[in-house]
């Protein structure tokens, strides 16, 4: 084949992912965790000297966020984040793969929505929840089963469509059991 | 009544536009000189069109016209005239426009300064400017028209973004644009030479001049970018690996093995297929930023309100410039191929490791850009890809990079023996050693080999491009090295061609960027504090007050400014009264899209900067604060300006506005005869920029 074909070939390629890409709506991951059991984890926590133990996190339902300073995306949902966590909700901050000085500006930069950061420095957190890349979002209810998983920057529709039934539908399961 | 102005600007400027690119284009078919003729003035009254156009919109914003929609959306009616300008360009719709302006500004000045080059071939490329012209006048006109109006008017506009308000962004986009779009000249004369099916050393030297201006000016764009994210964004980073710098940064990588390419093209007939294809890459990764920038495919902290429409429109616009010119490479570049023999040990060879490095670092960052696209559109994740992988890519592919940089420009053309080249580098190979291993000893931290070996190939840079400049001044670039005598090297070093010069700058520059990377990432100080009035902090051997913070109001925010002295910490940890200097850091809020921004304080220096952010107030009088100390950052940005005032100085090598056909044969023949070490080589060898 003639070798002055091959960049237009490849470009090609690139214009067929570049157009997929443009029709893509962020979908959700079926994730075999949801229904299951939220892997246990303790770990040291952001502030010097915290410790973050998911067993102290039973009783109440709870966001489980992963999110880097280093992650541009995690920025775009990140006034979400805020808003969710002044709505009342409670959001552990998983912080992955990130330096604790970025991390901590990030946060002061940014705001911190986060009632507890876990510091899960080498992702071995991460590997357990099946973490695809960053940002994602975990729903863990009072029992601490996996009730909703989002890969991707949460935004308005997601939460208004999906988080917020399920969280409706938490508390009134709550209430009768 | 005069956006309408603007709007019929626009719309002619798109008819001038189409006739710009058909006539000439069939004239040089036919070689009919009436068709051809067309395009210089056509060229020109683009350019008056356009200008027209982007004067109207920039009135609308002085004069804060409100019932234009775009004028609503980024202005207000207390933001300061210079933000105003600024803010003609601080949105989607207008900084379209000031990139067709700057597209219609380089086709005038190729239409103006391009005497020297034949009317069909100037044709030619005049054409191809047109046909990008045309599709940006209609992205305009049918999706995004800055023009618009609103109904009814609205009685004050929603401000311009905060981040923008900043003279370093109202200065970084046209910089960028015109680096961007200055690629787009070397892509039409890639163009032009693939549609006339000749290629020589000629047009390389007339594609020269454009290339390094462009490329210029998007060294300047990008250090500014930096220098902007650094201040305004209130990290202390100078880099951060975001989708929308990765957009400006691979067409750079490109451009800048477009130069190198360039240079063997120019002087010796080489590497012709792969110069086009450089060419149509650097343009190419112009236009795919723009559209991951504004089709909203990658989230990114600074993307432009994002559209699927318009992405849709740059997406074809992008398949048919891109792909049609890929299209005309295969078909047409096999006529081209050049074989040119070189020795394992010869200038030809240093280019081609400059190139393939420089293309490995560019697909480097493209695949860390777009495999969160590729994956998601392969399995709907969407994720980041973040520092860790671009930084380890680039330790590994830049340190070879700056090795081979030092060596490589002191090897002559075609062969070369190592014998010769070797004893030359010792000195500065020993020099380079022993200033890396010594210097980190000045700083006041623990000692790091990391910084010392970094410091080393910093200063490998400096001293082998130094000693490539005497030698190459001084007869090294001829047959043998009778030149050697010390009057005559100085003489030889006054008469060196400015291309030179512009080479030796560029990698003085990308020594001193080394430096300044390798003492920032190694010796900063970051500390966060919670700090009361009065209190004292004591970072990288600088003693800091805490003064306190009083309200301010500017005139479009309300502002809580700190008040910090700093000065060198003394022996005994005193604070001297009256001594040092003060910062004073705010935290404003603006009054109508309500955002709060970091303003941090900075006393910059050339050994270090001292940075001081204000965080939130904790409880009375006391305030979490961020101080760092940033030793030689200056130097990352220095070394940028560098850069790009080398490739200037090249840009002004005499030799690249010969007319065509002296130029065309005297350096084929020089050439051939250079290498049997007979006659006196062809006058020099342009060589600009960096690595």
């Amino acid at each position: 084949m003639n070798r002055f074909v091959i960049p237009l070939l490849a470009f090609a390629v690139v214009v067929a992912f570049l157009g997929v890409g443009l029709t893509l709506k962020p979908r959700e991951l079926p994730s075999p965790l949801i229904g299951q059991p939220a892997p246990a984890f303790a770990l040291p926590g952001l502030q010097p000297g915290a410790r973050f133990d998911s067993a102290q996190m039973q009783g109440r339902a709870y966001l489980l966020n992963v999110w880097a300073s280093w992650c541009a995306a995690c920025l775009d949902e990140h006034p979400l984040i805020n808003q969710l966590a002044q709505a009342g909700m409670r959001i552990v901050g998983l912080n992955y793969k990130d330096d604790a000085g970025d991390a901590t500006a990030w946060l002061q930069r940014f705001g911190n929505p986060y009632a507890h950061i876990p510091v899960d420095r080498d992702g071995r957190v991460g590997i357990e929840f099946g973490v695809y890349g960053v940002p994602e979002t975990y729903l863990i209810d009072a029992r601490g089963v996996i009730r909703f998983k989002h890969t991707g920057p949460l935004n308005a529709e997601v939460v208004r469509r999906e988080l917020l039934p399920l969280l409706g539908a938490m508390r009134r399961d709550g209430e009768s059991s | 009544m005069i956006p309408e102005l603007g709007h019929f600007a626009l719309s002619l400027a798109l008819l001038v536009a189409l006739a710009q690119a058909a006539l000439p284009l069939y004239g040089a078919f036919a070689n009919l000189p009436a068709w051809i003729a067309v395009a210089r003035p056509a060229a020109l009254a683009q350019l008056l069109l356009v200008a027209v156009a982007f004067a109207c919109l920039t009135a609308a914003f002085i004069s804060g016209d409100f019932s234009v929609q775009y004028v609503a959306d980024h202005s207000n009616s207390r933001l300061p005239l210079i933000y105003r300008i600024a803010g003609v360009w601080g949105g989607h719709e207008g900084s379209l426009l000031l990139w067709s302006l700057i597209l219609a500004a380089w086709s005038g000045a190729v239409a103006a300064f391009t005497r020297h080059i034949p009317d069909r071939i100037a044709a030619r490329i005049l054409a191809v400017l047109a046909l990008i012209s045309i599709g940006f006048f209609l992205f305009m006109l049918l999706t995004s028209n800055p023009f618009e109006r609103l109904f009814p008017a609205a009685a004050d506009g929603r401000d311009l973004n905060p981040l923008l308000q900043d003279i370093g962004l109202a200065v970084h986009p046209p910089m960028l644009y015109a680096g961007y779009v200055g690629f787009s000249v070397a892509f039409a004369f890639a163009v032009a030479a693939l549609l006339g099916g000749r290629l020589d050393a000629a047009w390389a030297r007339w594609a020269r001049p454009w290339t390094n201006l462009a490329w210029c000016f998007l060294t300047v764009g990008i250090a500014l970018g930096s220098w902007w994210a650094y201040y305004e964004l209130g990290w202390g980073g100078w880099w951060f690996w975001d989708p929308v710098e990765n957009a400006s940064f691979m067409p750079w990588l490109a451009g800048t093995a477009l130069l190198h390419s360039l240079a063997a093209t120019a002087n010796r007939g080489a590497f012709k297929a792969w110069t086009v294809l450089l060419a149509v890459c650097a343009f190419s990764l112009s236009l795919l930023g723009a559209f991951l920038v504004r089709s909203g495919v990658l989230t990114s902290v600074h993307a432009f309100a994002t559209d699927p429409a318009r992405g849709l429109f740059i997406l074809i616009f992008l398949g048919i410039v891109v792909g049609g010119s890929l299209a005309l490479y295969a078909w047409r570049a096999p006529a081209l191929a050049s074989y040119i023999r070189f020795a394992p040990v010869s200038r030809e060879m240093a280019l081609l490791i400059n190139n393939v490095l420089f293309g490995a670092l560019c697909f480097a960052v493209l695949t860390g850009t777009l495999y969160p696209l590729v994956l998601d559109a392969l399995t709907g994740a969407k994720i980041s890809v973040g520092e860790p992988y671009f930084n380890f890519l680039f330790a590994v592919i830049g340190a070879p990079l700056a090795l081979f940089m030092g060596a490589g420009a002191l090897l002559r053309w075609k062969r070369d023996r190592a014998a010769r080249a070797l004893p030359k580098l010792l000195a500065p190979a020993a020099a380079s050693l022993v200033v890396g291993f010594a210097w980190p000893l000045s700083m006041a931290q623990a000692y790091s080999v990391n910084a010392a070996l970094g410091l080393s190939l910093g200063c490998w840079v400096v001293f082998s491009s130094l000693v490539t400049l005497i030698d190459r001044a001084g007869g090294g670039d001829r047959g043998g090295d009778r030149g050697g005598g010390g009057g005559a090297r100085w003489r030889g070093l006054l008469r060196a061609p400015a291309a030179v010069y512009g080479m030796t700058v560029a990698h003085l520059g990308v020594g001193v960027f080394i430096i300044g990377v390798t003492f920032t990432n190694a010796y900063s100080i970051e500390k966060d504090l919670r700090l009361s009035s009065g209190e004292m902090a004591q970072v990288g051997g600088y003693a800091f007050r805490f003064d306190g913070v009083s309200a301010h109001r500017g005139p479009n925010y309300a502002a809580a400014r700190g008040e910090f002295v700093a000065q060198r910490a003394a022996a005994g940890g005193e604070f001297q009264p009256g001594a040092g200097v003060a910062l004073r850091p705010e935290k404003r809020t603006y009054l109508v899209q309500k955002n709060p921004m970091t303003e941090a304080a900075i006393d910059a220096g050339l050994t270090r900067d001292l940075y001081v952010a204000l965080g939130e107030e904790l409880e009375r009088g006391a305030w979490s604060v961020r101080i760092y100390y940033k030793p030689f950052i200056r130097w990352i940005w220095l070394g940028a300006l560098l850069m790009a005032a080398g490739g200037l100085v090249a840009a002004t090598d005499k030799r690249y506005r010969r007319r065509a056909e002296s130029a065309t044969t005297d350096a084929i023949a020089a050439d051939s005869v250079a290498a049997d070490h007979v006659s006196p080589p062809p006058p020099g060898r342009p060589q600009p920029a960096l690595g």
